[in-house]
């Protein structure tokens, strides 16, 4: 077991009140408007796993109290969607609108410790910003991009990921497998150059990839949807804070959400939850044990 | 392009591109297409986005634009033009000036975050893509923008060969709309003579009937009499405001005549029924006998709020009520499929937006009637050929509901000849409507006098003006350009954002949408509950200057909704609406005074009274005659290879996977999708129903289906519509829907049943109507499934080149069940080999208007003619039996109940081969069926028992250790255990001594999917 997974495994065996009372002081912060989507799924998966969320109209958050409400958080998400249609690229008018109207206070956020999420659409827009791969602290110069998929357009279909079991990333921690929906139509990665791909992986930053049936990561269509190279599905900052993912774990929050559930449930009782929540799990409970160490 | 004008700001040119070592992904989809659909060689595209900055920029600002507008990482760009290698021709496509450009709206704001400032009102950003060919010239490049890349009723084209290009300085023109006309209005002379009288209709676009007109001229030569009216200067004929206001308010498209029309029904050997209002008679009627069963038995009726507002409502949990409706397309989309399409479905999202207080928007449906992609024949002038009509709709339909963020529930295709002259584009939206808004019932909304009359969300432009009368008529080449709109998903989700978080402040008291008819429409409509409204047309937020105030009035601009305010909450809603940047604007108040008064400025353009404008329209009287069609059976024996009949019919566009277009659609944002539209092992067979959570934290949910038979139509529209409803219940319960809690959606499609000059068979198609209606009542009686909203479309015929293609009369029965608990749901996949298989329902010999006949036809060498019907449509129709589908559905209930059912599927198009081959393609099982025991398999012929259209069927397993107990449920019903799943790989069905299908599961999956993998 990795270090990080030791840590949260430690903090779980806390009694399970103290373990409520400590994941309900973290402070989730969903954003919503100007076309992103996830919004209720999003805070719904939080709440699921015992943080409390609140949505944040990104407008309210570029004026100066919205600056100061980002302060009161632990955790920031970008989620899914189509802000501005995606029109321009993925994530790009959004993105251009928190650089010139929040950038500081992003980046004041994260050097305080916050915890951030992108999936799909936030995902996008995180790398557009430059806030991944986040290099030496620094998180404003795009060294990446999520470029069109290769066979045009957006599709929605469920694949399969396996996560880089030596990532610093705090999401993914302890976590092996996974199958989620990907829907994009913009998600294939590619580093700015070789060198910053080779050292993406050789820092564990590539956390998650798309795999075949064998479990191989595959550059394939369909099992990679959009022939990203290596099969990246989502990558970390080098402290393993900032994950971002293209396909959704917001979209597994329940087993009945699984395309196959109604064959699983004839071959035995199903899991009690969605398995796309231990993602959100690790996140949260990384700041609730950090909070209950205070 | 319009020249210059040397008042307008300057204009930068941005072109962006990929750097050389990326993929460039659109163009090699272009390229493929080129290939595969032209049949023309390629050598390669590359695109270019451009963007044209009309605004006061310094030159440093406009690099700092540039330089926010390029990704570092993939692209590279440059003000003016981009350095190129050798190409052969350069396709710029464009917009038109006035047409929506989504893309230019984000672009600006992107520029004005870019340079910290606001840039004015005379600022704009113009998008447009540039193609740029090798190895192909500039005549196969005109005909590659002609035929896949642009529509002239929206874009404008240009070609440009590489050496002018190179010579030629960057185009700097851009599409504005530049409008000379100062507003005016005028008094339109109304002629004493009737024939002037008609004409001046026909001329103005204005859709109305000689009747209508003379009610018209005869309300206002009494009206001129009336001092008021004179004392607002007005005489005794309408203004244009007034007349255009009436035409759009009395269209077939807002008031239904032909649903409300007295129709005498003539039908051999029988004495003529008078039918007052097919709509009150068969639908409400309908509805109210529901109802009526409902309180003599002492339950509780369930529906909340129907037919009046703008979507139906039906009780759910003591949280949300379920909002349902869906709406077509139709004519828009022929002229230009995506925007057609993108309009239909933002447009239905604003439905139940607009229904009670509004209700969150939950799932969208959509279902298209096309002519074969692979259509070969000629094709009239003026329309498009129907592959490109089916891309762009689906294109259309799948970015309006992935940009709003709203998953799609059904989808499905149907395919005939006579969908040439209009596609058929049915669109719908499932919404949550809170029970409790603010204290306040959700459901009910009335404005009272004195709140002010607000509208929210895009500007008002010349787009969509006659929208509502256009759709009132026969397709022709006279159609008007500004009836294309493109609806912008962005601008409307904004919106929506911004209201829901009105509506939870509660700060207004009733909410409709904008579509048909615009501010002439809603207005008009919201008007009647405080008995009138004043508005001032001068105040309403225009795109550009020039609109005549009767343009600004019936405008069908969108994303738009109209809100009453109370005075005490204006400026609160006014500074939301600021905060989250959408555009609101105060038109003016409801009042008591009787009337739809607008004003323009100081000026008085219509002084209405509400009682004419809304209960002044004549009522029209109409003849139909019934005739029972008689068509031929096929010649010649059955095929005698069955196998290979069903891998032909899997592979037919009736019964074919569409997949490769369904996953261009999000069908599991928001989390609460159960029970996706593909299922099984691969996901790649389609759900007989949909099933969804409406809110996080319960598993109460609904359940999603539909019936529609446009074949059975040619035979008898009463068994259509009968089989749809059958369909769409049937449906229903194989997901696990409640027997007793289903609603009904009707939708119908008609070719123009109003008999004229140019349609001499319509009493007939008039009758088609009139037994539809009896039709859809008797199902809907029978199952107890009200009616809770519907639409009707009512001039589906094309005369495009001089050619009539009507469409087959279609009626759309959409069904919104309800469930417990979702986690009972059932798919059609079989699960487990050594699974018992049940047939339930009897087989007849019902093969008439199916697909198996239509299968022979083309099998024959028979082709379909122009606007005719198929070849082989046969004689007997599949009819309901209800006293026999009634007591079967019930235990089928209970048989789900107890939790017997392992999956569940039901034969419709295609009959039992197809539903079998679903579920076995499903589950990647085999099977091994014998139907030598079914009792109930009334039918010598294999074909048939294989083919039939039967309704009322099932194709059930259970575990084996359930069998018996499932059973006994069925005792006394057609219920025949037929034999069990099997790990084989094969499904195999006997009948006796007899094989009549021996096939591999992996080849019907092959044949099921192959059809339209690339289309």
């Amino acid at each position: 077991m990795s270090e990080l997974a030791e840590r949260l495994a430690r903090f779980r065996a806390l009694p399970e009140q103290e373990l409520a009372r400590h994941r309900a002081a973290v402070r989730a912060l969903v954003l919503t408007g100007l076309g992103l989507n996830c919004e209720a799924e999003t805070e719904a998966a939080f709440r699921m796993v015992g943080a409390a969320p609140a949505r944040v109209h990104v407008l309210d958050l570029l004026e100066p109290s919205g600056w100061r409400r980002l302060r009161e958080f632990h955790i920031l998400a970008f989620v899914g969607g189509f802000a501005f249609g995606d029109h321009l690229g993925a994530g790009f008018v959004l993105a251009n609108k928190i650089r010139w109207r929040l950038y500081d206070e992003l980046v004041a956020f994260i050097e305080r410790g916050g915890l951030v999420l992108g999936v799909c659409n936030g995902f996008q827009t995180m790398v557009r910003l430059g806030m991944l791969p986040g290099f030496d602290g620094d998180y404003r110069t795009p060294r990446a991009t999520l470029a069109p998929n290769d066979r045009l357009g957006y599709r929605d279909a469920w694949v399969r990921l396996r996560f880089d079991p030596d990532s610093p990333c705090v999401w993914t921690a302890g976590l092996e497998r996974l199958e989620l929906p990907s829907r994009h139509g913009e998600g294939k990665f590619l580093a700015a150059d070789e060198a910053t791909f080779a050292r993406l992986e050789r820092s564990h930053q590539i956390v998650a990839r798309y795999v075949d049936e064998q479990g191989d990561p595959t550059e394939a269509w369909p099992h990679n949807p959009n022939g990203s190279a290596g099969g990246v599905a989502g990558i970390c900052d080098p402290s393993g804070r900032l994950f971002g993912l293209m396909p959704h774990p917001d979209a597994y929050l329940y087993p009945q959400h699984h395309p196959q559930w109604t064959r699983r449930a004839v071959e035995g009782p199903l899991p009690t939850e969605g398995a796309g929540l231990a993602l959100f799990r690790n996140g949260v409970d990384t700041v609730a044990a950090q909070l209950a160490a205070t | 392009m319009i020249p210059r004008d040397p008042m307008s700001p300057p204009v930068r040119r941005l072109e962006i591109g990929w750097k050389p070592h990326m993929r460039d992904a659109r163009g090699e989809d272009l390229a493929h297409k080129i290939r595969t659909f032209l049949g023309l060689q390629v050598a390669c595209v590359r695109t270019r986005d451009v963007y044209h900055i009309e605004a006061p920029l310094s030159d440093e600002e406009a690099r700092r634009v540039l330089h926010e507008f390029v990704d570092p990482v993939s692209q590279r760009g440059a003000l003016g033009r981009l350095e190129d290698e050798a190409f052969e021709v350069a396709v710029t496509v464009a917009y038109r000036p006035g047409v929506t450009d989504p893309v230019g709206r984000s672009a600006l704001v992107a520029v004005e975050d870019t340079l910290g400032r606001r840039l004015g009102d005379g600022a704009a950003v113009y998008s447009s893509t540039l193609y740029l060919f090798t190895g192909l010239d500039a005549t196969k490049a005109e005909r590659v923008a002609r035929e896949l890349l642009a529509n002239p009723l929206i874009h404008t084209v240009r070609i440009e060969p590489y050496e002018a290009w190179r010579h030629a300085e960057p185009d700097l023109s851009v599409p504005r709309v530049r409008l000379r006309a100062e507003p005016r209005v005028e008094a339109v002379e109304l002629p004493d003579d009737d024939a002037a009288l008609v004409e001046l209709s026909r001329r103005r676009l204005l859709a109305l009937s000689l009747e209508e007109l003379r009610a018209i001229r005869s309300h206002f030569l009494e009206a001129g009499k009336d001092p008021r009216r004179r004392e607002l200067g007005l005489g005794s004929h309408p203004t244009d405001v007034e007349l255009e206001c009436l035409a759009q308010t009395w269209s077939e498209h807002c008031k239904h005549k032909i649903f409300n029309a007295t129709i005498t029904y003539r039908e051999p050997g029988r004495a003529p029924d008078t039918i007052r209002s097919l709509f009150r008679t068969y639908i409400q009627g309908a509805t109210r006998e529901v109802e009526r069963r409902l309180r003599e038995r002492g339950e509780p009726s369930w529906l909340v709020s129907v037919f009046h507002d703008n979507a139906g409502v039906v009780a759910f949990d003591e949280r949300v009520h379920l909002v349902y409706k869906v709406e077509t397309h139709n004519s828009p989309s022929a002229l230009d499929p995506y925007g057609g399409a993108i309009t239909g479905i933002v447009g239905v999202n604003r439905d139940p937006f607009g229904t009670g207080l509004g209700a969150d928007l939950l799932v969208n449906v959509w279902g298209y009637c096309f002519a074969s992609p692979f259509y070969e024949g000629a094709l009239p002038r003026g329309l498009l050929h129907p592959r490109r009509v089916r891309e762009g709709v689906h294109r259309g339909v799948a970015d309006g509901g992935n940009q709003s963020g709203i998953p799609y529930g059904r989808g499905w295709e149907l395919f005939d000849g006579r969908f040439l002259g209009k596609p058929l584009v049915f669109c719908g939206t499932v919404g949550a409507l809170p029970v409790e808004v603010a204290g306040r019932p959700g459901h009910l909304k009335a404005a009272r006098p004195g709140d002010r009359i607000v509208m929210v969300g895009g500007r008002i432009g010349a787009d969509g003006i006659h929208g509502a009368t256009f759709s009132s008529a026969a397709l022709d080449e006279s159609a008007p350009v500004q009836v294309v709109q493109i609806g912008d998903p962005i601008t409307q989700k904004k919106m929506f954002d911004f209201l829901l978080e009105a509506r939870a402040l509660g700060l207004y008291n009733a909410i409709t949408d904008n579509g048909a008819g615009g501010l002439s429409s809603s207005v008009g409509e919201m008007a009647r509950d405080p008995g009138g409204a004043r508005i001032d047309l001068a105040r309403a937020p225009l795109k550009y200057a020039g609109l005549a105030p009767w343009e600004i009035l019936l405008s069908e601009s969108q994303e738009r909704m109209t809100l009453a305010v109370p005075p005490g909450n204006v400026e609160a809603f006014l500074e939301l609406a600021r905060r989250r940047e959408v555009e609101a604007t105060v038109l003016g108040e409801f009042t008591d005074s009787g009337y739809f008064h607008v004003l323009y400025g100081e000026r008085t353009v219509a002084y209405l009274p509400l009682a004419f404008l809304h209960e002044g329209l004549p009522e029209m009287k109409l003849e139909a005659h019934w005739q029972p069609p008689v068509f031929e059976e096929p010649q010649g024996p059955p095929p005698e290879d069955l196998s290979q009949v069903l891998l032909a019919m899997l592979g037919r566009l009736n019964l074919c996977s569409n997949e490769a277009q369904a996953r261009h659609y999000d069908h599991e944002v928001k989390g609460l999708t159960i029970i996706k539209p593909w299922v099984g092992v691969e996901q790649d067979v389609p759900a007989e129903a949909t099933v969804f959570l409406a809110r996080h934290g319960s598993w109460r949910g609904f359940v999603l289906s539909e019936g529609v038979h446009p074949f059975y139509s040619d035979l008898d529209t009463a068994a259509a519509a009968r089989a749809a409803v059958d369909e769409a219940v049937r449906r229903q319960l194989c997901a696990g829907a409640r027997f007793d809690r289903i609603a009904l959606l009707d939708n119908f499609c008609w070719p123009d049943p109003v008999p004229s000059a140019s349609n001499p068979d319509g009493a007939y198609k008039l009758a088609q109507l009139v037994r539809a209606c009896r039709g859809l009542h008797e199902a809907a009686v029978a199952y107890e499934a009200p009616l809770v909203s519907g639409k009707d479309s009512m001039k589906n015929d094309s005369l495009m080149g001089g050619t009539k293609i009507s469409v087959p009369p279609t009626l759309l029965v959409s069904a919104l069940g309800q469930m417990e608990d979702v986690r009972r749901a059932v798919t059609l996949d079989f699960k487990r080999a050594g699974d018992v298989i049940f047939l339930l329902g009897a087989t007849r010999e019902e093969l008439g208007g199916s697909e198996y006949y239509r299968y022979l036809g083309e099998r024959a060498g028979l082709a379909q003619p122009l606007g005719g019907v198929q070849p082989y449509v046969g004689r007997r129709v599949p009819d309901v039996r209800f006293e026999e589908t009634r007591p079967l559905y019930r235990a089928l209930a209970r048989a789900h109940g107890e939790g017997l059912l392992r999956s569940a599927a039901t034969p419709v198009r295609g009959g039992l081969a197809l539903a079998l081959a679903r579920s076995a393609m499903a589950g990647a099982l085999g099977a091994a069926v014998d139907l030598e025991a079914c009792a109930h398999l009334e039918t010598p012929r294999d074909d048939a028992a294989l083919f039939s259209e039967s309704c009322g069927r099932f194709v059930v397993t259970t575990a084996p250790e359930d069998a018996e107990r499932f059973a006994r449920l069925f005792e006394g019903l057609a219920c025949c255990r037929m034999g069990e799943v099997r790990a084989s790989g094969r499904l195999v069905v006997r009948r006796g001594a007899r094989t009549l299908l021996d096939v591999e599961v992996a080849a019907m999956k092959r044949a099921f999917k192959a059809t339209l993998r690339d289309v």
